[in-house]
C-alpha cells in the first residue's frame, strides 16, 4: 500500500513562481499520467517527487511521512537518456541494484550470494526481454532495448514508486507501442505506483489511469515568472468526454499544431 | 571533389606519412655532407658512421671503466623514476579527482588550493627539492609527481563532473551510498578517463624528468645527453635524443592498448584513440 499527500505546494525560485498551490491525493497502485506545455512545471513537480528539488511551501507526503530530500531506492526512475552505467553490461547494469543493497562496503557480491542474485537479475531481465543480450554493453543497444533495461534497473528494487520521464519519446511509434505493453504488465504485477510525465497526449490517455495537466491558471504578458502552474485538469481515465479530449490536445500541443499548418498550407 | 571528401588509400597515407620524417632525414644527410666536406673535424653535424660507431660504444659494449652498458643503465634508471612518478600522480589524482568532483563539500575546500598549487611553476620548486629530499632518487620523483599531479586531478574532477546528472541520481535511486556511487558508478568510468589524462600528461612526465636528471644525477638519459654537451659529442646527443623519443611513443602506443583491452565499452563507436 503506497499512498502520496500533497497540499499547498508551491515551487519558486526567487521571484519565479513555478508551481502554485498544487494539490493531490494519490490511492494505492494508480497509473498517473502527465502532460502539459512545456515550461509548465512538470518537470519541477517529478524532481521534488524523486528528491531533487524541495518545495518552498506544502507539504508532500508519502505514506503519511515527509517526502525524504533526496533520492532512495522507493522511488525508482526512468529518464529519456542516459540513464544506464555505459562501464556495466545488462545484466551488471541491473545486479548492481541488489548488490548495493547486500554488499555495504564492496558493493559487490561473491560466490553463492552472487549466483543467487544473478538469478533473481535474470528473471527480471527475461520479463523486459533482455536476457539474449545480458553480456552487451548498453552502447551496443538500441534506444528502445536502453529504456527496458533503465526499467529492469528501477523494478529489480521493487520501489514503491516508479518515475517515468518522457521515457518513450524518443522511440519509434512501433517500438512504443511495445514499451506501452511492458510497462502496464510491470505495473499489473509488481503493484507499484506509476507517474508519467509525456508529450504525447495519446500516450497518456493509453497508459494512464489517472491523467493530470499542468498549466497556468493565470498569464502576465509582461511577467512570465509572476504565476505558477498548478494542475488543471485531474481526469479519471475511462470516462472523459470527447470535446475535452479535443480540448487537451490542442491546449498541449501548440508546437506541434504550428506544424501540422507548416505541412498542410491548404 | 573538395578536398574535404578525398579521403587517401592506406598506402598513400603510409607513404604520406614517412614522407616528412624522410625529407629531415635527407635534409640532415645534405647539410652533414657539406659541413664535413669543408672541415672532417665537424662535431655539429656527424656523418652517419660516426653515429654507428658511437651507438656501438654506448649501447652494445661494456663500458671500459664502469663495465656497464651504458645506455641500458641510463634506460633503466630514467624508466624507474618515470615510472614511479607516473604511478604516484595517478594514485593521487584519482583520489582527489573523484573527491572534487564528486562531493561538494570537499570541491570547496580543497578546489582553490588545488587551482593555486597547479599554478606554481614546478621547476622553480626544485631547489627546495633538492634541499628538502637530497640530490637522491624522492626528488626527482617528487618533482614529475608534483609537475604532473595538478593537471591529472583537476581533469578528473571535470571528468566526474562532466557525467550526466541522471546517472548519480539512477545511482541513488537504486540504494547507492555515496562511497558505493563512487566505488561501482564513478571509479570504474574515470578508469580510462585517468590514462587519457596520463596521455596528456607523459610529455610534461619527460620534461621534468629529464630537467632533473640534468642538474642532479649520476645516471639517467637526461644525465647523459647534458653530460656529453661539454664535448659537443652530438654523435651521443642524437640517438639519446631518439631514443627518448621511442620510448615515450611506446609508452603512449601501450596505454592506449591497455585502456582499449580493459575497458572495452569506453571505445565503442566512437573513433577515439
Amino acid at each position: 500500500m503506497t499512498t502520496l499527500s500533497i497540499k499547498h505546494l508551491w515551487k519558486e525560485y526567487g521571484d519565479q513562481i513555478v508551481l502554485e498551490n498544487v494539490n493531490l491525493e494519490v490511492k494505492d497502485h494508480e497509473f498517473v499520467t502527465i502532460v502539459g506545455a512545456s515550461g509548465c512545471g512538470k518537470t519541477t513537480f517529478l524532481r521534488m517527487l524523486l528528491g531533487m528539488e524541495q518545495p518552498t511551501r506544502g507539504t508532500f507526503l508519502i505514506d503519511g511521512e515527509p517526502l525524504p530530500a533526496e533520492p532512495g531506492p522507493d522511488r525508482g526512475i526512468v529518464f529519456q537518456r542516459y540513464s544506464v552505467f555505459p562501464h556495466l553490461t545488462v545484466m551488471e547494469n541491473v545486479l548492481l541494484g541488489l548488490e548495493l543493497d547486500r554488499a555495504t562496503w564492496l558493493g559487490r557480491l561473491f560466490g553463492e550470494k552472487r549466483r543467487r542474485a544473478i538469478a533473481e537479475t535474470e528473471a527480471v531481465l527475461d520479463e523486459v526481454g533482455l536476457y539474449a543480450a545480458r553480456d552487451k554493453y548498453p552502447a551496443a543497444l538500441s534506444g528502445g532495448m536502453q529504456q527496458r533495461l533503465s526499467i529492469a534497473q528501477a523494478v529489480i528494487k521493487r520501489p514503491k514508486v516508479l518515475l517515468l520521464d518522457e521515457p518513450f519519446g524518443a522511440l519509434d511509434p512501433g517500438i512504443s507501442a511495445d514499451m506501452h505493453q511492458l510497462i502496464l504488465k510491470l505495473w499489473e504485477e509488481h503493484r507499484m505506483n506509476i507517474f508519467m510525465i509525456t508529450h504525447d497526449i495519446k500516450e497518456g490517455f493509453e497508459l494512464g489511469t489517472r491523467l493530470l495537466v499542468f498549466d497556468k491558471v493565470r498569464l502576465d504578458p509582461q511577467a512570465p515568472g509572476a504565476f505558477g502552474a498548478t494542475i488543471t485538469y485531474d481526469i479519471p481515465l475511462g470516462v472523459t468526454h470527447k470535446k475535452l479530449y479535443t480540448e487537451l490536445v490542442e491546449a498541449t500541443s501548440r508546437t506541434e499544431r504550428f506544424n501540422d499548418e507548416l505541412v498542410h498550407p491548404a | 571533389m573538395r578536398l574535404l571528401n578525398r579521403i587517401p588509400s592506406p598506402a598513400r597515407a603510409l607513404f604520406l606519412g614517412a614522407l616528412p620524417f624522410l625529407m629531415v632525414l635527407v635534409a640532415y644527410l645534405i647539410a652533414s655532407d657539406m659541413r664535413l666536406a669543408a672541415n672532417p673535424d665537424d662535431k655539429l653535424l656527424p656523418s652517419l658512421s660516426s653515429f654507428a660507431e658511437a651507438i656501438q660504444g654506448f649501447a652494445l659494449e661494456p663500458n671500459k671503466r664502469t663495465g656497464e652498458y651504458q645506455l641500458w643503465t641510463d634506460t633503466a634508471a630514467s624508466l624507474t623514476r618515470l615510472g614511479l612518478g607516473l604511478a604516484l600522480s595517478a594514485a593521487i589524482g584519482l583520489l582527489f579527482g573523484v573527491l572534487t568532483g564528486l562531493i561538494p563539500y570537499a570541491r570547496v575546500t580543497l578546489s582553490p588550493f588545488i587551482a593555486a598549487l597547479s599554478l606554481i611553476p614546478p621547476l622553480a620548486l626544485l631547489p627546495v627539492l633538492f634541499i628538502v629530499f637530497g640530490l637522491g632518487e624522492v626528488s626527482k620523483v617528487v618533482l614529475i609527481v608534483i609537475g604532473i599531479t595538478p593537471f591529472i586531478m583537476r581533469d578528473l574532477a571535470l571528468r566526474v563532473a562532466e557525467l550526466p546528472q541522471e546517472l548519480l541520481i539512477k545511482a541513488q535511486t537504486l540504494g547507492g551510498s555515496t562511497w558505493q556511487i563512487a566505488l561501482r558508478v564513478i571509479l570504474p568510468q574515470m578508469l580510462p578517463r585517468l590514462i587519457d589524462a596520463m596521455r596528456l600528461a607523459l610529455g610534461a612526465a619527460w620534461l621534468f624528468l629529464i630537467a632533473a636528471e640534468a642538474i642532479a644525477a649520476e645516471d639517467g638519459l637526461g644525465y647523459r645527453i647534458f653530460l656529453v654537451r661539454r664535448y659537443l659529442a652530438m654523435d651521443t646527443i642524437l640517438p639519446y635524443v631518439a631514443w627518448i623519443t621511442i620510448l615515450a611513443f611506446l609508452m603512449d602506443m601501450a596505454m592506449r592498448q591497455i585502456s582499449r583491452r580493459l575497458f572495452p565499452w569506453h571505445h565503442v563507436g566512437s573513433a577515439r584513440t
